[in-house]
């Protein structure tokens, strides 16, 4: 045994498959000073990863998720340690079959190799599977089963090879120290019962005790233990006689919420149905405590035995079969189900390499590795598993709890793209929520805050512009038509669209204008009273963020970005302040905010204040202090709808004077209340504006989004290098938008492409479109334009077929519908592209 | 003192509770008596040596119960023997050792008076202090007594209210040692108890001897494999040491679920307890449930590839690398010593 | 035949065990529970010689003396052979000393056989993995006047009673019992199955009898003051090597200890 180090530049803390994915890969990158701790014994130190099924479907709606499980994929088989056995996905319900369809459009998508089966082709396959049970399967023949724990090994064998890598087994972390920063607390030392290790860095890799670790560092890793229940059971004959760990393909029951995997004579069961168990970090006891392992808890027979019915009604045989091994083992629940990745936003240099599944784990690894090493990870744009994504409410127990407790069952349900969630509501609203909800407002979350969706108040308005419903149900869940006739009536009167939820940020102070011409890609630099829109970059040159900033006075910004986005975009100027000089301050909270638009915007805002709200005295752009109605606001004439009109802020506690002001005035203007929908959706993509997460992704470069300027500022920015490289460098993909030709189904009616990000662009011939750089061409928005009477949506494409007129297909639903590429390069607008209105 | 023995040889765990009982004695300021039962037979052959073992121990006296039904072990006919004989000889406190015998034959004692037994006791204070025994002072009253639970993983303190005290003394927790300047010899009494005819049906009725020698309790060296061992047929090394040691070869529960070795070779909780001079623990991470039976040993080896086993920690030695190399070594390196010459 | 199990609810712990503050409690805060091992013995073996029998009406009765919460076990023990269960409800949750629980079981198998007619063979574990009081079976037998052997690893029936085996260090002894009589089983008689997925959903269909038993036994003389773990055993691992070159070193430890 290596004496117990002093110093390392990288303590990792957790020796399941992602601490000791991260060491090998840290290791790769260059990392020569890397420490590894665990409280546990080798190579099965107790947590999740010892008590996991260890398999993995590698087709998922989400993006990010499949490219970290097809990489993690692609290392289990270079390291010998992935057995490819195929997998089954079987469906009770003709929901079930239908949500098959949308798998095959995501494998299709991502692909991977994918095929639906008839039922005499899953029995085919699995002779012991019930015919009268099923309607059919989802068949993955990549699916795999792992070894995760020898991959752990083998990870940490290359790493201490390397010379790169201490492990230090039973050895318990008592303390995170942390020393004051520039502006937060930065990592200084772990303190263990060996002894202290001064530090730099910091990885929490501690599956379900990572909250107790991160709360040791003052920081918080929203997550929860939960139960997963599993039972082995076994021997069977048929299973025996095959002498092979997986001589079937391993059948998930959807419908169910269960799986059957093949373990050698035996055979795995394990649920996603029962009753949501959750544990406090406290409650999980220690290696020396447990019965078997910390994580395998005591199994709960009654939680279990409706899923032992189900069981056998799928596979009759297994009711003989003795249960060997049964327990409520431990995994880690998120608020929204999606890792907690990245550095905390509490504690410099500490990072949160948690809720992973053995699945993602090496990919992990190596995600994990490159945002440690370059700043930001290479292999995919991480967003949805960002530590950071969530706000400081979205962080205590109780909510992350509640959610945990919703989503639960949900692991193998049928989750719509647009799904709201049920619990942990209307707890953050804006000032006129009485009002709104009087209006009949339909809701939906964003960051957190209620935002109205839709208002049943301009149900009238859908006979009146004679919007049609849609027919397939999958289609119209979530969606409203008045959202349709909201837009038109905008269109035609105005509207007044509560955005409150935006997260508005200021800073200032005597360093300033250095600090954000830094952050981002836009010349900021500007008179007071003007604006910018501009991209934010990694240090690669891809899409950070994207916002709005304001200059209010000489030493003061006001930056906005968009309700998502504001714990991702928060830490990052945080993490990028300069130690003296800026002050950061969050002013959401303080701030409300209400866009008014439409062709009788100007005149109606006219009638509630003194200053000249016209074109020639406050052009597009620009930024104003006025008094409306005497409430002291700030008017930003600016449109993201396609229509003039303005942004106007206001102190939250005038929040609702300022909404009735502005609604009793706009009686006589026609106005309405307008929702999210045209706001967000279809407002914008008449308009083709790009939106943070679905066109705009670290993956793509803002000459790729048509985001690029004809000159590039003088002063240094990050990612500054790789945006000039970028612009030097032939394009290989070009944001477009796309015009359906025809949205008609096989059963003869329209169906409505969701543009969730996993519909892909093929050719006519029905190819999928990669290009030169791997990346493939998906719809990343998709939605009605009810002003142009089309359905559009927005993706990328390799330049060869980034030209107006070009002829593709996208697929949804596992149908094809033909598309034209109309629009392509930086105006992606399709309603009113010189911007006559807005500018009116 | 009931000194628990199989035909004529005394237990190991007798001679440690007499040990025990002594000690207790002193507490009590009285002096510890031995309790043997036989028949004519057994006393007229193995009599003088199990009296002067009980000497040895420190017995002032021999009190030998003798009835044909005593011939052979059987436990209502010690029980009743033991209730025989303590309704007469009105002793302070009775104790015998916590082995299967001893055990038994208390609960049956304790049985049949209805008087509280506290078995598998490591510590015990009486009321009553020497000066009681002066003044004549009863025993009864309350004790305080600490007793294993869970196999030693648990101690649990508790009161005795009893007019006549029953013990069993915890086996492994005191180490045997003679008296110091132990008188050569005891003074014997015999006593012949009454038994009905019911006790006969609790006799031993026959044996069945499966392993000549040593035993896995009683052996100088138990070379032991876990899970790392792998696989029935790599038990083939470990049985070459354990003959080279003239030891037996033990194993984990981990290795007698997978039916690799019988259940007769378990060292555990619910196997059996031993307490060799040296215990060598191959491939053995070490449950609790394993490491209650092996605590005993006076010393333990660890041969692990894992560091940090717990086996490896709780081991006074440790070789840390892979049992399929360093067992053949260590037999190569135990027959290269042997064969030189001198 | 009529055979009676007794088993006890035991948590099944890891390799520490923890007390509750106040000492008279193992904490089971985050612990299962399970039927003490030796006990699960006896209700295989129970369910055995049942299985070996021709004809029908022989029963597995299980009984248990414990907190309600002891349902789990007798419909564990539904699901590995059990036919017919009954429950004493020990009332406080605290163990009861073993004279009490003795006197508690003695009244149980009394009502039970009042009702269902005498027990061929009453099956006790060795000792329960918790207590070890190496006593409870012995006295419950002595009660009922039916002889009693402990640590039994083997049981034959025959026509008049039982052969029972007994290891010893050497072998085996063996005791030949009359019915109706009892026995103090030990772990190693079988390997106890493991319930079928569908014994599980049976199991819960399983009717279990609540007895008084509990109200007339009185406290005993033995009596808990606290539990407590054993001072920790201070180790220092001397390291002998890394390898098969440690071999010589280990031989003369071997030597220095006098075993070679």
């Amino acid at each position: 045994m290596s004496d117990f180090p002093a110093r390392a530049d990288c303590v990792v803390i957790g020796a399941g498959i992602v601490g000791n994915c991260l060491v090998g890969h840290l290791s790769d990158l260059g990392w020569t000073d890397i420490v590894l701790l665990d409280k546990g014994p080798l190579p099965n130190p107790g947590g999740s990863t010892g008590h996991a099924s260890n398999f993995i479907f590698p087709v998922d709606h989400s993006k990010e998720i499949v490219d970290l499980t097809v990489d993690s994929q692609r290392q289990y088989e270079a390291l010998g340690l992935q057995n490819t056995c195929g997998g089954i996905e079987v469906a009770r319900s003709p929901e079930r079959m239908e949500e098959f369809r949308r798998r095959m459009t995501s494998a299709t998508c991502w692909g991977i190799e994918s095929k639906l089966l008839t039922v005499d082709e899953v029995v085919e396959m699995v002779p012991f599977i019930d015919s009268d049970v099923i309607l059919g399967g989802f068949y993955t023949p990549s699916v795999s089963a792992v070894d995760s724990l020898e991959t752990g090994t083998q990870m940490r064998r290359r790493a201490a090879e390397a010379g790169h890598l201490q492990t230090f087994a039973n050895t318990e972390v008592l303390d995170i120290e942390t020393v004051a920063g520039a502006n937060r607390p930065r990592i200084s030392a772990v303190m263990t019962d060996r002894g202290r290790i001064e530090c730099d860095t910091v990885a929490i890799a501690c599956g379900v005790w990572s909250p107790k670790l991160a709360q040791m560092a003052g920081a918080t890793i929203p997550l929860t233990p939960a139960v997963h229940q599993m039972v082995d059971v076994g021997p069977f004959d048929v299973l025996v006689e095959t002498n092979q760990e997986l001589a079937y393909p391993i059948v998930r029951d959807m419908d169910t919420f269960c799986y059957e995997r093949q373990s050698a004579g035996s055979m795995e069961v394990g649920s996603y149905a029962h009753r949501p168990i959750l544990h406090r970090v406290e409650d999980i006891p220690s290696n020396e405590e447990a019965a078997l392992s910390p994580t395998e808890m005591p199994f709960t027979p009654d939680d279990f035995d409706e899923q032992l019915e189900q069981a056998i009604e799928l596979m009759e045989f297994l009711g003989d079969g003795e249960i060997k091994y049964a327990i409520n083992g431990l995994l880690s629940l998120t608020p929204d189900a999606a890792p907690v990745l990245g550095p905390t936003p509490e504690v410099e240099n500490l990072w949160s390499v948690a809720a992973v599944w053995v699945k993602e784990g090496p990919g992990v690894g190596r995600l994990m590795a490159e945002w440690m090493t370059y700043g930001y990870p290479r292999m995919t744009d991480p967003h949805g598993s960002d530590v950071t994504r969530f706000s400081p409410q979205d962080r205590n127990v109780i909510h992350i709890e509640t959610r945990a407790d919703e989503h639960f069952n949900k692991t193998y349900g049928i989750v719509h793209p647009r799904e709201q969630w049920a619990t942990r509501r209307n707890l953050t609203c804006g000032p006129a929520k009485a009002r709104t909800d009087d209006l009949g407002a339909f809701y939906f979350e964003a960051g957190g805050w209620e935002r109205p969706h839709w208002y049943e108040s301009n149900a009238d308005l859908v006979e009146r512009y004679g919007i049609e419903g849609r027919t397939h149900e999958w289609d119209a869940r979530w969606w409203s038509p008045i959202t349709d006739a909201e837009h038109l009536h905008l269109r035609e009167h105005c509207g007044l669209v509560d955005i409150s939820p935006f997260q508005v940020f200021e800073v200032s102070g005597p360093g300033v204008v250095p600090y954000i011409e830094r952050m981002v890609v836009n010349k900021c630099d500007l008179p007071v009273g003007r604006s910018i829109y501009t991209p934010v970059l990694t240090a690669d040159g891809g899409f950070r963020s994207d916002l709005t900033i304001v200059r209010l006075s000489e030493d003061r910004f006001r930056i906005a970005t968009g309700a998502f986005d504001g714990g991702r975009d928060e830490y990052w100027f945080r993490h990028n302040l300069p130690a003296d000089g800026v002050h950061f301050e969050n002013r959401t909270e303080a701030l409300s905010t209400y866009g008014v638009w439409g062709p009788n915007a100007v005149a109606l805002l006219q009638t509630l204040t003194e200053t000249d709200l016209s074109q020639e005295a406050f052009g597009y752009g620009q930024v104003r202090d006025a008094l409306l109605s005497g409430i002291p606001a700030q008017m930003f004439r600016i449109s993201y709808v396609g229509d003039a009109g303005f942004e106007i802020y206001c102190p939250t506690s005038a929040g609702l004077a300022l909404w009735d002001a502005i609604t009793q005035a706009g009686r006589e203007f026609d106005l309405r209340p307008v929702g999210a929908g045209v706001y967000g959706t279809t407002g914008r993509l008449e308009k083709g504006y790009r939106l943070m997460g679905a066109e705009l992704e670290s993956d793509y470069n803002p000459v790729e989004a048509g985001l690029a300027r004809p000159r590039v500022k003088a002063a240094d920015f990050i990612g500054k290098e790789a945006y000039l490289a970028a612009r030097e460098a032939p394009l290989a993909a070009q944001l477009s938008t796309l015009r359906f030709e025809s949205l008609r189904c096989a059963e003869g009616y329209d169906r409505f492409p969701m543009g969730a990000g996993n519909e892909p662009v093929l050719t006519p011939a029905g190819e999928r479109i990669v290009d030169s750089h791997g990346r493939v061409s998906r719809v990343t928005t998709a939605g009605n334009a009810p002003s142009l009477g089309a359905y559009l949506a927005m993706a990328y494409l390799p330049p060869e077929l980034a030209a107006a007129g070009t002829e593709l297909s996208v697929m949804y639903q596992h149908e094809r519908y033909p598309v034209t590429v109309a629009a392509t390069g930086a105006n992606l607008a399709l309603f009113d592209p010189d911007d006559s209105r807005m500018k009116a | 003192m009931l000194v628990d023995h199989d035909r004529g040889a005394p237990s190991p765990g007798a001679l440690e509770a007499l040990t025990a009982a002594r000690s207790l004695a002193g507490k009590l300021g009285t002096r510890v008596e031995a309790v043997l039962l036989g028949d004519r037979a057994l006393f007229d052959m193995h009599g003088e040596e199990l009296s002067a073992v009980s000497a040895a121990y420190g017995a002032v006296a021999v009190h030998r119960g003798r009835h044909e039904f005593l011939a052979d072990y059987g436990p209502d006919a010690w029980g009743a023997a033991l209730a025989a004989f303590v309704d007469t000889a009105a002793p302070d406190a009775v104790v015998a050792a916590g082995t299967d015998r001893g055990a038994e034959a208390m609960a049956q004692l304790a049985a049949r008076c209805d008087l509280p037994l506290v078995a598998n006791c490591v510590d015990v204070s009486p009321n009553r202090t020497q000066a009681d025994a002066s003044s004549g002072a009863a025993t009864g009253g309350t004790w305080h007594i600490s007793r294993i639970q869970w196999g030693g993983s648990l101690l649990e303190d508790v009161t005795l209210t009893s007019t006549l005290p029953l013990l069993t003394i915890a086996p492994h927790s005191i180490e045997a040692e003679p008296c110091d300047g132990a008188p050569a010899s005891a003074a014997v009494v015999d006593f012949e108890p009454d038994l009905g005819p019911e006790v006969q049906q609790t006799l031993v009725r026959d044996r069945v001897t499966l392993a000549e020698g040593i035993t896995l309790s009683t052996a100088p060296v138990v070379v032991s494999g876990g899970r790392g061992v792998g696989s029935a047929d790599g038990f083939a090394p470990l049985e070459e040491l354990a003959e080279l040691l003239g030891g037996r070869v033990g194993c984990s529960r981990a290795v007698t679920n997978n039916g690799w070795r019988s259940h007769a070779d378990q060292v555990g909780q619910t196997g059996t307890r031993i307490a060799p001079e040296i215990y060598i623990a191959c491939g053995i991470s070490g449950a609790i449930q394993h490491w209650v039976g092996a605590m005993g040993s006076k010393n333990i080896l660890a041969i692990n590839i894992d560091p940090e086993a717990n086996m490896v920690t709780k081991a006074g030695y440790a070789v840390i690398a892979d049992l399929h190399e360093v067992v053949p070594a260590i037999c190569d390196e135990i027959r290269r010593r042997r064969d030189r010459p001198g | 035949m009529r055979i009676l199990v007794c088993v006890k609810r035991v948590p099944a712990v890891g390799s520490r065990i923890n007390v509750t503050e106040d000492g008279q409690q193992v904490d089971t805060a985050h612990l299962g529970f399970t039927t003490s091992p030796h006990e699960e013995c006896a209700v295989e073996e129970a369910a055995q010689i049942v299985e070996g029998l021709d004809g029908d009406g022989h029963a597995v009765v299980v009984l248990t003396l414990g907190p309600e919460a002891s349902t789990e076990q007798l419909r564990y023990a539904a699901s590995v052979g059990g036919s017919e269960f009954a429950l004493v409800i020990a009332d406080g949750g605290l163990d009861w000393d073993p004279q009490r629980t003795a006197a508690a079981i003695t009244a149980a198998v009394r009502e039970l056989e009042a009702a269902g007619g005498q027990f061929d063979l009453i099956l006790f574990g060795n000792e329960s993995a918790d207590g070890g009081n190496f006593q409870v079976g012995i006295r419950v037998a002595h009660s009922l006047g039916r002889p009693i052997v402990n640590g039994i690893k083997g049981i034959d029936p025959h026509e008049r009673g039982f052969t029972a085996r007994r290891e010893t260090d050497a072998g085996y002894e063996v005791y030949e019992l009359r019915a109706p009589c009892a026995l103090g089983v030990k772990e190693g008689i079988n390997l106890p199955r493991y319930p079928t997925m569908k014994g599980r959903l049976a199991s819960r269909k399983a009717q279990i009898q609540v007895l008084d038993g509990a109200d007339d036994a009185d406290a005993g003389g033995q009596s808990r003051v606290r539990l407590h773990r054993p001072p920790e055993r201070a180790s220092t691992t001397v390291q002998l090597g890394d390898s098969a070159a440690a071999a010589p070193a280990v031989v003369d430890l071997l030597d220095e200890l006098g075993v070679l």
